[in-house]
């Protein structure tokens, strides 16, 4: 039996009359990439908040890292990291300078802050530009750098928003393989995504409909059950009978 | 502690990277503080008078170079028509019509009395009504004069004389600026902080990185400590260039008492000020609510601080908004310890309110500003 | 004309769903009038002073009385010596001291001549002024009234009348300077942020190649801060005339129209600000630094301009309140008709017409 690291039981979310996140029941295992499928509106990014203890949950149980998501946000926070879909670094501080201070932030000491930035700015490719303001970086290494930063203290989960929203297929690829690598490393990857390719390099794959959980499975697993060729027609299968619009 | 060092690195460096902020910060309040006290000054003085004289004689010629002499008033227009001097008050280019009537020294002489006729533009009333005695007691100077001319002095002297000898302490010169430079420089270190302050956090909300702060294990003291340190320090040194530059080698303010009181309590107020504009921003969405609720807190902090009117005048609903204000207890403090020398002693009092709204309003802040919606 | 309603609509909808930034567009003006209708005023009252009486004796009683009937004064607990005063005014508790020297009334009684001393804490000149001057008075008064007198001769007396405003009334000076202050500051800052803000998010460029003519678009930005506008300047109107008793003494239409073309130039300006700059924040600190403190200065009437300097006088020139703050006092306190005000009104439409060419001319340099 693998180890729990995210544990949810009927997490709720409600704004207003409005139910962001209905009852939603799942378990992630320690190590590997979960793929959190859905349309725009469909509770996704809701639900991803109340994890990182951004949000209050309505009703509802969550565990994350074995902490309580309600009394132990703060220490929650020691052990996540999170990339939010809208990029969310300093821009008007340099790429040496953003990694300094989430490292700092986190508690690094500045020996690990040399070691990782050196190394991060090496991985990344980015010995060039890491005193140039991030600001004037083309988008795809923006979003290598944030999801650099994210995993900077080697939390045991990070949360990926929407990664790779409107960066070229080869960044993508690159992208993925900054994943890999993190996940090699034992951490655990809870991931959204709009691309149905990118769904199928998930270990196990959760699509939300109307703020409900309507399925959880591998990717081959579900292409089995809904009889279909690709992820795209499974997305299709199970989103067709959605009532929310796309917003 | 740590994490404290590293917040404040990045708060600097983003401060000092803004280049069209920077001018705004430093030299804005400079140059206000050169031109503002020139301009705030409420004496009145240059009184456009105009003088409407029928009788053309030796003492209404008297009475006029009296008037002009007195250095209060400039004679705008003499003439022999009340509408052409109405006119000049209805055009605002006079101020005070003073008509002398045809007979006024033959009446004045054989009748032993006379009339003048002085109509005051009365739009203003304070410039009114000291104009107007200013007038009265420059006629009532020259009356006496006149009498003396015609009386024997030692025979006539009913009035017992009470000579006042006043004196005015701390400003013998009576110079207004001294008074008004060090309460601008209160509130030109009062805007810059609040609206720095208010814009900071909501700006981050803004362009969305306070997520990123959010999810991180970021103590809220902590956080707002990094946000209220650096301008903590702006502050001071706006302050020090105005105090050490601009008011005493242009105006030539040296202050009389202690600059470490000074400085002991500018500390405590930044605190104080900054607490307000973290809060605002907290309770902000974007940076044009920010902005405009900070402008309209401000709007009424400034008017009610005693910076331009007095506390004492106003009615008791409008001082217990001047006494909740901290701006007005700097402002008191800042015009007692640099014109007066008060001393620790003297200004305690104020030392402990300001202290209470420094705690007051931070905690606030801190509660108010959730990492979690 | 279709597609311009279309444009202004959109426009009122952004600026009625911001309640903070609606609560200060309205909750300014009212403010202002409140405070400076009733808490702000120049003239000094209820002063603390205080007596040093070394003589206590009928005279110098009967005097101390007096200042403390005074409306102006309110007299603390008599200090014991010389020496507490200054002590007195380096606390802040005192702002006036009236020393009696010993034998103060045989003095007056034997040589007919006495002496009093008046020390003021001229910290605040002005104050110090106006308080040494009371105390004078109140001086005078007492010396005619002891003397019991006979008419004088040769008798000068100065018959004053107050002109437009007998009572001498704050507002009617201070209500046309803040009908100016508001219109102005609203105008410029609201129509700078609004457009920057399109160009920030980048909507002014789907708005630019929108089939519609580019200046009608920005026209329609000015619309509801010009509508707005109108709104608070009614407010201020009938307050000022039914909470501050002021009259209203010329044409209701000429007073619109004129308030119009302040509008006019106001949103003008702001425009001009919106086209140099691409951020909100440089476009708020340039409205509100660079114009709410020279308003307030140089409209003339918080602060005598006539007592400036000759460099800032001729700077108050150029700001457009200025002259508006002259022709609502002439239309509204003293009635006059568009011939007394056709100068200034000359003033405002050349300057309205300056910041137009200005930024229009700006504007198509950005759009090629």
């Amino acid at each position: 039996m693998q180890n729990v690291v995210i544990k949810t039981d009927k997490l709720t979310k409600k704004f207003g009359d409005f139910t962001a996140t209905d009852a939603i029941t799942f378990e992630v295992y320690e190590g590997e990439i979960f793929g959190f499928l859905g349309a725009n509106g469909a509770g996704k990014t809701t639900a991803m908040r109340m994890l990182c203890g951004l949000s209050t949950p309505t009703s509802g149980e969550a565990t994350i890292a074995g902490f309580d998501i309600y009394k132990d946000t703060e220490k929650i926070k020691a052990n996540i990291g999170y990339m939010s879909q809208k990029f969310s670094l300093y821009e008007d501080l340099t790429v040496i300078e953003n990694i300094r201070f989430f490292g700092g932030v986190y508690g690094l000491s500045d020996q690990e802050i040399k070691e990782k930035s050196d190394h991060l700015i090496d991985l990344l490719g980015l010995k060039e530009e890491s005193k140039k303001l991030v600001g004037s970086l083309p988008l795809g290494w923006k979003q290598k750098l944030a999801f650099s930063v994210a995993i900077i203290h080697d939390p045991k989960i990070v949360f990926l928003d929407e990664p790779t929203g409107g960066v070229d297929p080869v960044t993508r690829r690159q992208f993925w393989d900054l994943i890999y690598e993190a996940s090699n490393r034992g951490i655990t990857i809870f991931v959204t995504t709009h691309y149905m390719d990118e769904a199928e390099y998930c270990n196990r794959i959760s699509m939300m409909v109307d703020g409900e959980m309507k399925a959880l499975d591998t990717p081959t697993n579900l292409k089995k059950t809904y009889n279909a060729a690709s992820m795209d027609e499974v997305f299709f299968e199970l989103a067709r009978g959605a009532k929310r619009q796309a917003d | 502690m740590r994490t404290l060092l590293f917040l404040l690195r990045k708060e600097f460096k983003q401060i000092f990277r803004n280049k069209s902020l920077l001018p705004m910060i430093f030299a804005m309040p400079m140059i206000q503080l050169l031109v503002m006290p020139l301009a705030a000054d409420y004496e009145i003085k240059n009184i456009n008078i105009s003088i409407v004289d029928h009788d053309r004689s030796p003492y209404s010629q008297q009475l006029i170079s009296k008037i002009t002499a007195s250095g209060y008033f400039v004679l705008a227009d003499f003439g022999d028509s009340f509408d052409a001097a109405f006119q000049q008050i209805e055009e605002e280019k006079s101020d005070l019509i003073l008509e002398i009537p045809e007979g006024f020294e033959r009446n004045l002489v054989r009748e032993n009395r006379e009339k003048l006729f002085i109509a005051v533009n009365a739009i203003n009333g304070t410039k009114a009504s000291l104009g107007g005695a200013y007038l009265n007691q420059i006629i009532q100077n020259y009356n006496a004069e006149v009498r003396l001319d015609w009386i024997d002095p030692y025979r006539y002297n009913p009035i017992p004389q009470i000579e006042v000898a006043s004196s005015n302490w701390f400003n013998p010169f009576m110079n207004y600026r001294f008074f008004m430079v060090p309460g601008i420089l209160v509130f030109l270190v009062t805007m810059v902080g609040a609206y720095m302050s208010a814009l900071n956090i909501v700006k981050e909300k803004e362009i969305g990185t306070i997520e990123q702060i959010n999810v991180t294990p970021i103590k809220k003291y902590q956080f707002i400590l990094g946000k209220l340190i650096p301008f903590w320090i702006i502050g001071i040194i706006i302050f020090s260039i105005g105090l050490f530059f601009v008011a005493r080698i242009v105006y030539g303010i040296v202050p009389m008492g202690s600059i470490f009181l000074l400085y002991g309590f500018l500390a405590i107020y930044l605190v104080a000020l900054l607490g307000v504009g973290l809060l605002i921003s907290t309770y902000s969405d974007t940076q044009q609510q920010a902005m405009s609720v900070a402008f309209f807190i401000m709007m009424i902090f400034l008017l009610m601080s005693g910076l331009f009117t007095p506390i004492e005048s106003m009615p008791g609903w409008a001082k217990v908004i001047a006494y909740s204000n901290p701006v007005s207890y700097f402002i008191e403090v800042m015009r007692m310890v640099v014109l007066k020398g008060s001393g620790f002693q003297d200004i305690s009092k104020y030392f402990l309110i300001m202290i209470g709204f420094a705690a007051f309003f931070n905690t606030w802040a801190i509660l108010k500003y959730r990492k979690t919606s | 004309m279709k597609q311009f309603f279309t444009f202004v609509r959109k426009e009122f909808y952004h600026v009625f769903r911001d309640r903070k930034t609606l609560l200060m567009l309205f909750g300014l003006p009212i403010a202002q009038i409140l405070l400076f209708g009733f808490a702000l005023t120049n003239e000094i009252k209820d002063s603390k002073i205080v007596v040093v009486d070394y003589a206590n004796d009928p005279a110098s009683r009967e005097i101390t009385q007096k200042l403390a009937a005074s409306d102006q004064f309110e007299l603390q607990s008599s200090l014991m010596s010389h020496r507490e005063i200054e002590a007195a005014f380096r606390k802040g508790v005192v702002n006036l001291a009236v020393v009696f020297p010993a034998n103060f009334n045989s003095d007056l009684l034997a040589q007919n001549s006495a002496q009093i001393q008046v020390i003021a804490d001229a910290s605040d000149p002005n104050k110090a002024n106006t308080l040494t001057n009371y105390v004078n008075n109140i001086l005078r008064d007492y010396q005619q009234e002891r003397v019991n007198e006979t008419q004088l001769p040769y008798q000068i007396q100065p018959e004053i009348r107050m002109l437009y405003n007998p009572e001498l009334k704050g507002a009617t000076n201070f209500v046309p300077g803040v009908m100016a202050l508001v219109l102005v500051l609203i105008c410029v800052l609201m129509t700078s942020i609004s457009i920057v803000r399109e160009k920030e998010n980048g909507t002014m460029e789907v708005l630019l190649v929108s089939p519609f003519n580019p200046f009608l678009v920005i026209i329609s930005k000015a619309v509801p801060y010009f509508v707005l506008s109108l709104f608070n300047l009614t407010v201020i109107l009938l307050m000022s005339i039914f909470f501050m008793g002021l009259p209203f003494e010329g044409s209701l239409l000429l007073f619109y129209a004129e308030s119009s073309l302040l509008i006019i130039a106001a949103l003008s300006l702001g425009l001009l600000i919106s086209n140099s700059t691409d951020s909100q924040q440089t476009a708020m600190l340039i409205a509100l630094m660079g114009m709410m403190i020279p308003t307030m200065l140089f409209t003339g009437f918080m602060f005598p301009i006539e007592n400036m300097p000759m460099p800032l006088r001729i700077i108050s020139n150029v700001v457009p309140s200025k002259w508006y703050y002259i022709i609502v006092k002439s239309i509204m306190i003293k009635g006059l008709g568009f011939s007394a005000i056709w100068k200034e009104t000359l003033i405002l439409v050349g300057m309205t017409a300056f910041f137009l060419f200005v930024s229009f001319k700006k504007f198509k340099i950005r759009l090629a």
